[in-house]
């Protein structure tokens, strides 16, 4: 892998230890994936929550800090694990909080601008076509690989932080144009109509593509989405394939027609309502009584806050119900009234987390959730793994479910 | 006779330990009691058993950006694998294993690897040399 004379001196140590570090865990990443150089990033975001950090990731990030280490460009970061100021209440440990503290105190001291959220493309600074950037979550990165057209490999933590640190990343996988073209193609028969429609949609196509190599074009999609739609549609697919891009042919930006992304070719695979109704019923739950409902993963958008407002408003709900949205969302939602008339109601409105990173297995334990029920597709295919019986149904009817205290 | 698998260069030390194999593919966060070491996951083939020390064969990596940070944090508590060979293995699972010093390995040139080695076997890891040995 060839390094230019600033990175050579990166590696040699001239830069300080943090550098050297973040440079030298770039090479090994880097040489496995048959990098040939480095390619310069605009932008970072880090995934680290309190329970993928532990103790040893805390005292890493502290040992960075104290070596100095400071952010060449600028570096967000996705939801926090801990609200700091509601955790007791779900049963979330003064442990975890203190891991929280320490951490958010590290990245502030390198220089990191706790965003905390894993709708940047919504409410921060969404990158453009060809713009290269290095990305930690697989919402962010699917979103804007694909809608915004950027250039991202899945980061996860670590080399989100190296990235950060040297304002590169080595040069493989998506930031190269061979790995962008489509490798497998989908026909769209029925078109998804509201946010968890498009959440199965993308968690089928994500299961049938199956790994984070394969790129699937879609056709058939017959109206523009909205950005909304696109993030449960993203989420859903990167969550069920671990995908980071696809294409949909006269929507998204590198796809005009199937040409452009070398889809010609493929041979074309019919999503059928059966694919779509296989995948709804790994999570029923029809008469049962929710323990908990939760709006997540990914953070609500202001449009989200303001439909559930609607539909929670006056509202007396027998179920606990958790909202969980970005601090930027948070601010204009509590301005609006949305917070107040959701709590009103008897829900919570959770700043900067996002409920599966917030020790999901310990929240559950404590308070005897075990049904769950969600709009998110991503958020069921993770919680199994996590002690939860989870149940999927649209915005509507998670709402009527905790209100009547049934799913219908 | 000791048989030879070779693949491409992959991360991490020379290692050896049993190998725990099945068609199914990895995610830390979705698959794994991290506390007890066992896959907890009911529908991953190899629910209920413990992953602790042995030497895991997979077919892909999924999910999310968590498991970099979480193999990190695992080898620092001691209940980890020893090393993970993938037939492809994800960005984030390399980074993970370039942080916590996992052996790492995937692109066997013999075909899938699940199929290759069988669970229970002894079994050895170069990635410096792109290279599995079969032991026993």
């Amino acid at each position: 892998m060839h390094l230019n004379d600033e990175e050579q001196a990166m590696l040699a140590g001239k830069y300080g230890k943090a550098k050297q570090w973040a440079i030298d865990h770039q090479l090994k990443v880097g040489s496995f994936f048959d990098a040939t150089d480095m390619v310069s990033v605009s932008q970072a975001h880090m995934m680290a929550d309190p329970e993928s950090v532990g103790e040893a990731g805390v005292h890493f990030m502290e040992s960075i800090a104290n070596d100095g280490g400071r952010v060449a460009i600028p570096m967000i970061t996705d939801p926090r694990g801990v609200d700091l100021n509601y955790y007791h209440p779900l049963g979330q440990t003064e442990g975890m909080a203190n891991i929280e503290r320490r951490f958010v105190a590290a990245c502030e001291s390198i220089g990191i601008m706790m965003t905390n959220t894993c709708v940047n493309y919504q409410t921060i600074m969404p990158p453009l076509l060809g713009d290269h950037v290095a990305y930690g979550d697989t919402g962010v990165v699917i979103y804007s690989n694909s809608v915004c057209g950027a250039r991202s490999n899945f980061e996860g933590g670590p080399s989100a932080l190296a990235a950060g640190l040297t304002g590169r990343t080595p040069r493989y996988g998506l930031h190269l144009d061979k790995n962008r073209q489509a490798t497998k193609r989908f026909q769209v028969t029925s078109q998804p109509s509201e946010l968890t429609d498009w959440g199965v949609l993308g968690a089928v196509i994500g299961r049938m593509a199956g790994s984070y190599w394969e790129v699937p074009v879609i056709e058939g999609i017959e109206t523009v989405p909205t950005s909304d739609e696109m993030k449960h549609f993203g989420a859903a697919m990167a969550s069920y394939g671990s995908t980071p891009l696809f294409h949909i042919v006269g929507i998204t930006p590198e796809a005009n027609d199937l040409a452009a992304v070398g889809g010609t070719a493929l041979p074309s695979v019919k999503i059928t309502d059966n694919d779509l109704s296989a995948l709804r019923s790994d999570f029923g739950g029809k008469g049962d009584r929710p323990d908990v409902v939760v709006f997540a993963a990914p953070q609500l958008s202001i449009v989200e806050m303001e439909q559930v407002t609607k539909l929670v408003d006056g509202q007396n709900l027998k179920i606990p119900m958790i909202v969980c949205t970005s601090p930027q969302t948070y601010g204009d939602a509590k301005r609006m009234g949305f917070v107040s008339k959701i709590e009103n109601a008897g829900g919570t409105v959770l700043e900067g987390t996002c409920f599966y990173q917030q020790g999901a297995r310990e929240i559950g334990e404590a308070n005897g959730w075990v049904r769950l029920l969600s709009n998110s597709a991503k958020i069921v295919n993770i919680l199994g793994g996590y002690g939860y019986k989870p149940a999927l149904a649209s915005m509507k009817d998670c709402v009527a479910a905790a209100i009547e205290g049934k799913i219908n | 006779m000791i048989k030879i698998l070779k693949c491409h260069k992959g991360v991490g030390p020379k290692v050896r330990g049993e190998a725990l194999v099945a068609d199914d593919n990895f995610s830390t966060r979705y698959d794994l009691d991290r506390i007890k070491g066992v896959f907890s996951r009911p529908q991953h083939k190899l629910a209920g058993k413990s992953y602790d020390q042995k030497i895991l064969v997979l077919n892909t990596a999924k999910g999310g950006v968590a498991s970099a940070w979480m193999l990190y944090e695992m080898a620092a508590q001691g209940i980890t694998p020893k090393g993970i060979l993938f037939n492809e293995a994800n960005t984030i699972l390399v980074q993970g294993a370039a942080l916590a010093n996992l052996a790492m390995c995937d692109r066997f040139e013999d075909g899938d690897i699940t199929t290759l080695i069988t669970s229970g076997q002894t079994i050895e890891i170069e990635p410096e040399l792109g290279e599995v040995r079969i032991l026993s």
